[in-house]
C-alpha cells in the first residue's frame, strides 16, 4: 500500500510540476495574472507530493519491505537503521528521487525568498524550475521507477554496497546534490532574465545569494567526498582525477566562476551576457555529468550496468533544455551590452582572468574527459587519460590564477591601482616567500621545484587576505559581511594551495610485508607490528591488525587497521587507521595474508593534509558569511516599495 | 603527482555498482637501489590494469595485473629504458594502457587544447579589456570612492 501511495504522489507530482512550468513561464509572457499568481499553490503542492513519494520510499526501506524491487536490491534485514535510511539513495532509482525533493526543497525556499520581487520575474524562475523537475520526475516514472514490485517477494534484501556502509558516505550525496541541484536556481535565474529580456544589476543581486549557496553545498560536497575516499579506500590519496569526480569538479569551476563574474554583474553592470552564459553551461555541466555517469560511456569504476534507455532520455533532455537556453541566449545576450568601462589594472579585469582561466582549466577537464569518448568514436583507437595528462594541464590555468588572487582582491573598481596597497603586497609576497622556501627546504625533505612555489602562493594568498581587514580594524571602520566573506573564503583557498603542496611534496609512503613482532620505519615513525585477530560487526567479520607506532622511542599511537567482509555481498573492504600526530596524518593499511605469518600494509605519513578538507570548508564557510550581508536583505524591503515601480518587460539598463 | 585509486569518489558514487574488487593489492616490492624503485613506483602507477575499470597496475589485485608488475620488475633489472618498457606494453596493448596519452597526431588536439584555450581566452581578454579602457572617460555614471568601499549604500541602481 505505501509504494502505491508513494507512485501515485510521484503521478500527481509530474502533473504539478507541468502546471507550474506552464503557470510559470506562460502566465508572464501572455499577461495573464492568474496564471502567474496560481505558479505558487503549484509549488507547494509538488513538494507535497515529491516529500510524500519520498517519505513512502523510505519508509518502505526502514520496514524493510522486501516486496518493492529497489528495496530488495539495496537493503538488507541485517542492516542498521541508520544505513537502512541511507539506502534510499544507495542506487540510481532512489537517488533520483533524492534529487528531484531536494529540487523541491529549493523551489520552496526560492517562492519564499522571491515573493518581494516583482511578480513576473518569481514566476518565470518557478517555472524554469518546474520544467527541470517535470524532466527528472518524467524521466525517474519512466525509466527508473523505485516503487516497482517483485512478485513474489524476496525473503531477504541483497544489502546495501559495502562502501556506502560508511557515515560520510550516507551524508555526502545528498550535501553533493544540494549543491548541483542549486545550480539549476542560478540557471533559472538566468532563465527568467532571458524570458524577459532583461537583466541588469539587481537582477545579479538577486542572484547572488542562491548561487553562492549552491557553490557552497557544492565544495562541501566535494570535500566529503575527498575525505571519503582518503580513509576509506586504503590508498590514502585524496583526488584521483576519475570521471566521475571530474564530473562533480567541472559545474564546481563554472559556479566559482559565476559567483566572480555576478560580483562585477552586480557591481558594475558589466559581463551581463557572459554571467548567463556561465550560469546555461554550470547547469549544463550538471545535467552532462549525469548523463556521462548514467549511461556507462565512460569507463570508470563508478559507471553503472549501462543502460541505453536510461542514457537516451537524459541526452534528449539535455538537448531540449540546453538547446532553450542557448537559443533564447543568442536571441537576448546581444541586447544586453553595457557602456560601462574600465580600466586594465582594474578590479574587473582580475575578475575578467579569473573567469577565464577557470573557464579554461573547465575545459581542460572536459577535453580530458571527453578524449575517451571521442578517440573511440572517430575510430583513432581505444585512448586513457588519467593524472599524467590532468596534473600539469591543469596547472597551466591554475598556477597564474592564484598569483592573480592577491592583486584582484586589492585592486579598485574601474579606475584601477591597487590603492596604494601595492608595497604592503609586495612585503607580503615577500614574508610568502620566505616562509614558503623555509617549509619547502628547511621543515622538510625532498621538495620539488613546485612545492616552494605553490607554497608561497599559498602563502601569499593567505597573508594579503589578512591585509583589508587588519586595515578596517586599525581604523576602527566596520567591516562588511560580504568582504569579511570573501576574505575568510580567500584564506580558505590559500591553506588548501598551502596543504595541497605540501602533501604532494612530502609524503612518506611505503608498502611492507611484516610478521608478528617486526617493525618498520617510514616518514621518521618506527611501526610495530603486535599481532592480527578477527574483527565483527553486525553485518561484516573481518581482520584486524595491532600496530604501535612510536617515534624516537616515544609512544605515538596504537592503530588497528582492518579488512571487512560483508557476508551478504561477499565483498571485502580496507578500513585504514589514521592518526594526527603533530599536524601530520599517519594512515596503516592492511593488506593481505602473504604466507609464513607475513601480512603486507601500507605505511603513509602525510604533512598536512587534514587542512585540505579545512581549507574547503573555509571556502565554504566564507561564501555563506558573505550572503548574510546587509545588502542582500535592505534591498528586499526596498523593493517592496519598488515593486509597482518595476512593470514586467520594462525598459532594460 | 597523484595516485591512481581504485576507486575515486564522485557525484554518483553513492550510486555505484562497482563491478572492481576492494580487496586492493599492497604488494611490496623491493628494488635493489632507490633509483630503481622511483622508477618502478612511477611505472606502475602510469600504465592502468587491463581487467579492471579504472586502476593502475600499483593497486589492481588482478593476477595479469601482477604478472605485468612482475615482467616490469624483470626489465627494470635487466636495464630496461623506461621508453623500452613503455614500447613493451603499447606495443601489445596498444595506447589504452597508457594514463598519460602520448603526443601523436591522433591525441595531438588534446595536449594543444589546454593551450588554444588558454591564447584563445588572452585574446578576448585583451580584446575586451582595449574596449572597455575606452569606454572609461566618457563613463558618466562614475560612482568614486563609493565602489571600493564595500560601504556603498544600498539601492544605487542603473
Amino acid at each position: 500500500m505505501i509504494p502505491e501511495l508513494g507512485q501515485f504522489a510521484l503521478i500527481l507530482a509530474v502533473l504539478l510540476a507541468g502546471l507550474q512550468a506552464i503557470f510559470g513561464i506562460a502566465g508572464p509572457a501572455l499577461g495573464r495574472e492568474r496564471w502567474t499568481a496560481a505558479v505558487i499553490p503549484a509549488v507547494a503542492g509538488q513538494f507535497v507530493m515529491v516529500a510524500t513519494s519520498m517519505g513512502c520510499l523510505m519508509a518502505a526501506f526502514i520496514g524493510s519491505d522486501f516486496s518493492v524491487a529497489y528495496v530488495a536490491e539495496n537493503s538488507n534485514s541485517s542492516l542498521p537503521l541508520f544505513y537502512r535510511i541511507a539506502g534510499v539513495w544507495g542506487a540510481h532509482s532512489g537517488s533520483l528521487l533524492l534529487w528531484i525533493f531536494l529540487l523541491a526543497c529549493w523551489t520552496v525556499a526560492v517562492a519564499i525568498g522571491t515573493q518581494r520581487l516583482p511578480r513576473p520575474f518569481a514566476a518565470r524562475v518557478l517555472g524554469v524550475l518546474g520544467t527541470i523537475s517535470l524532466g527528472f520526475l518524467l524521466y525517474t516514472l519512466l525509466t527508473s521507477n523505485p516503487f516497482l514490485r517483485l512478485d513474489p517477494p524476496w525473503a531477504d534484501g541483497q544489502g546495501l554496497n559495502p562502501i556506502l556502509q560508511d557515515p560520510g558516505l550516507a551524508v555526502h550525496p545528498p550535501v553533493l546534490y544540494t549543491g548541483y541541484v542549486g545550480l539549476s536556481v542560478a540557471f533559472a535565474f538566468a532563465g527568467a532574465a532571458l524570458l524577459e529580456g532583461r537583466l541588469d544589476r539587481e537582477w545579479a543581486r538577486w542572484t547572488r545569494p542562491w548561487t553562492t549557496t549552491a557553490w557552497a553545498f557544492l565544495t562541501c560536497g566535494i570535500a566529503l567526498g575527498s575525505w571519503w575516499a582518503y580513509y576509506t579506500l586504503g590508498w590514502g590519496g585524496f583526488w584521483f582525477w576519475d570521471p566521475v569526480e571530474n564530473a562533480s569538479f567541472m559545474p564546481w569551476l563554472m559556479g566559482t566562476a559565476l559567483i566572480h563574474s555576478l560580483a562585477v554583474t552586480e557591481k558594475r553592470g558589466l559581463f551581463k551576457s557572459w554571467t548567463l552564459l556561465l550560469a546555461v553551461l554550470g547547469f549544463s555541466l550538471s545535467l552532462i555529468g549525469t548523463f556521462l555517469v548514467r549511461s556507462g560511456v565512460l569507463i570508470s569504476v563508478h559507471s553503472f550496468v549501462a543502460s541505453p534507455g536510461r542514457g537516451e532520455f537524459i541526452l534528449t533532455f539535455l538537448v531540449i533544455m540546453i538547446g532553450a537556453a542557448l537559443s533564447l541566449y543568442a536571441w537576448r545576450a546581444p541586447k544586453m551590452q553595457s557602456e560601462a568601462g574600465f580600466e586594465l589594472s582594474a578590479r574587473e579585469s582580475f575578475l575578467l582572468f579569473n573567469n577565464i582561466l577557470l573557464v579554461t582549466a573547465c575545459g581542460t577537464i572536459f577535453a580530458g574527459e571527453m578524449a575517451p569518448i571521442i578517440s573511440t568514436a572517430l575510430g583513432l583507437g581505444k585512448l586513457s587519460v588519467g593524472p599524467p595528462y590532468f596534473n600539469p594541464t591543469f596547472l597551466v590555468s591554475m598556477l597564474p590564477l592564484l598569483a592573480l588572487v592577491p592583486l584582484g582582491m586589492h585592486a579598485r573598481w574601474k579606475r584601477g591601482g591597487l590603492g596604494g596597497r601595492g608595497r604592503t603586497l609586495l612585503l607580503a609576497l615577500g614574508a610568502a616567500a620566505l616562509i614558503g622556501c623555509a617549509v619547502a627546504f628547511g621543515a622538510f625533505t625532498g621538495a620539488g621545484v613546485l612545492s616552494p612555489v605553490g607554497m608561497t602562493l599559498g602563502a601569499w594568498i593567505i597573508l594579503s587576505s589578512l591585509i583589508d581587514p587588519i586595515d578596517r580594524l586599525r581604523r576602527r571602520i566596520a567591516i562588511p559581511r560580504a568582504v569579511l566573506g570573501m576574505t575568510i573564503a580567500h584564506i580558505g583557498l590559500g591553506i588548501f594551495v598551502f596543504s595541497m603542496t605540501a602533501v604532494q611534496a612530502f609524503t612518506a609512503e611505503q608498502d611492507v610485508a611484516l610478521t608478528t613482532g617486526m617493525s618498520a620505519r617510514d616518514g621518521g615513525y618506527t611501526f610495530q607490528f603486535q599481532g592480527i585477530g578477527p574483527d565483527h560487526g553486525p553485518n561484516y567479520g573481518g581482520m584486524k591488525a595491532k600496530m604501535v607506532v612510536t617515534r624516537d622511542g616515544a609512544p605515538v599511537a596504537v592503530m588497528y587497521p582492518a579488512k571487512r567482509t560483508y557476508w551478504v555481498q561477499h565483498m571485502v573492504t580496507t578500513h585504514s587507521a589514521i592518526v594526527i600526530h603533530r599536524g601530520s596524518n599517519i594512515l596503516v593499511a592492511l593488506g593481505q595474508d602473504l604466507g609464513d605469518g607475513r601480512w603486507s600494509f601500507r605505511l603513509q605519513v602525510r604533512p598536512l593534509v587534514l587542512y585540505i578538507w579545512i581549507g574547503a570548508l573555509i571556502m565554504a564557510a566564507g561564501g555563506m558569511i558573505a550572503i548574510s550581508d546587509r545588502r542582500y536583505r535592505l534591498e528586499d524591503a526596498r523593493e517592496t516599495q519598488a515593486a509597482g515601480a518595476l512593470a514586467p518587460g520594462g525598459p532594460g539598463s | 603527482m597523484m595516485r591512481r585509486a581504485p576507486v575515486g569518489y564522485g557525484l554518483l558514487a553513492a550510486l555505484a555498482l562497482l563491478a572492481a574488487p576492494l580487496a586492493h593489492a599492497i604488494a611490496p616490492t623491493r628494488m635493489p637501489t632507490p633509483e630503481l624503485q622511483a622508477r618502478y613506483e612511477r611505472l606502475i602507477h602510469n600504465f592502468r590494469c587491463m581487467q579492471c575499470q579504472d586502476e593502475s597496475l600499483a593497486n589492481s589485485p588482478v593476477s595479469l595485473a601482477a604478472d605485468m608488475r612482475r615482467q616490469i620488475r624483470q626489465m627494470l633489472l635487466a636495464g630496461d629504458s623506461d621508453a623500452q618498457i613503455r614500447h613493451f606494453f603499447v606495443s601489445r596493448y596498444g595506447y589504452f594502457i597508457l594514463f598519460k596519452p602520448p603526443f601523436v597526431l591522433k591525441t595531438a588536439w588534446l595536449w594543444l587544447a589546454p593551450g588554444v584555450l588558454l591564447v584563445t581566452g588572452a585574446v578576448s581578454a585583451a580584446w575586451v579589456i582595449r574596449r572597455r579602457a575606452a569606454l572609461v572617460t566618457n563613463d558618466d555614471n562614475d560612482e568614486g570612492e563609493a565602489l571600493d568601499e564595500g560601504l556603498e549604500r544600498p539601492g544605487k541602481q542603473r
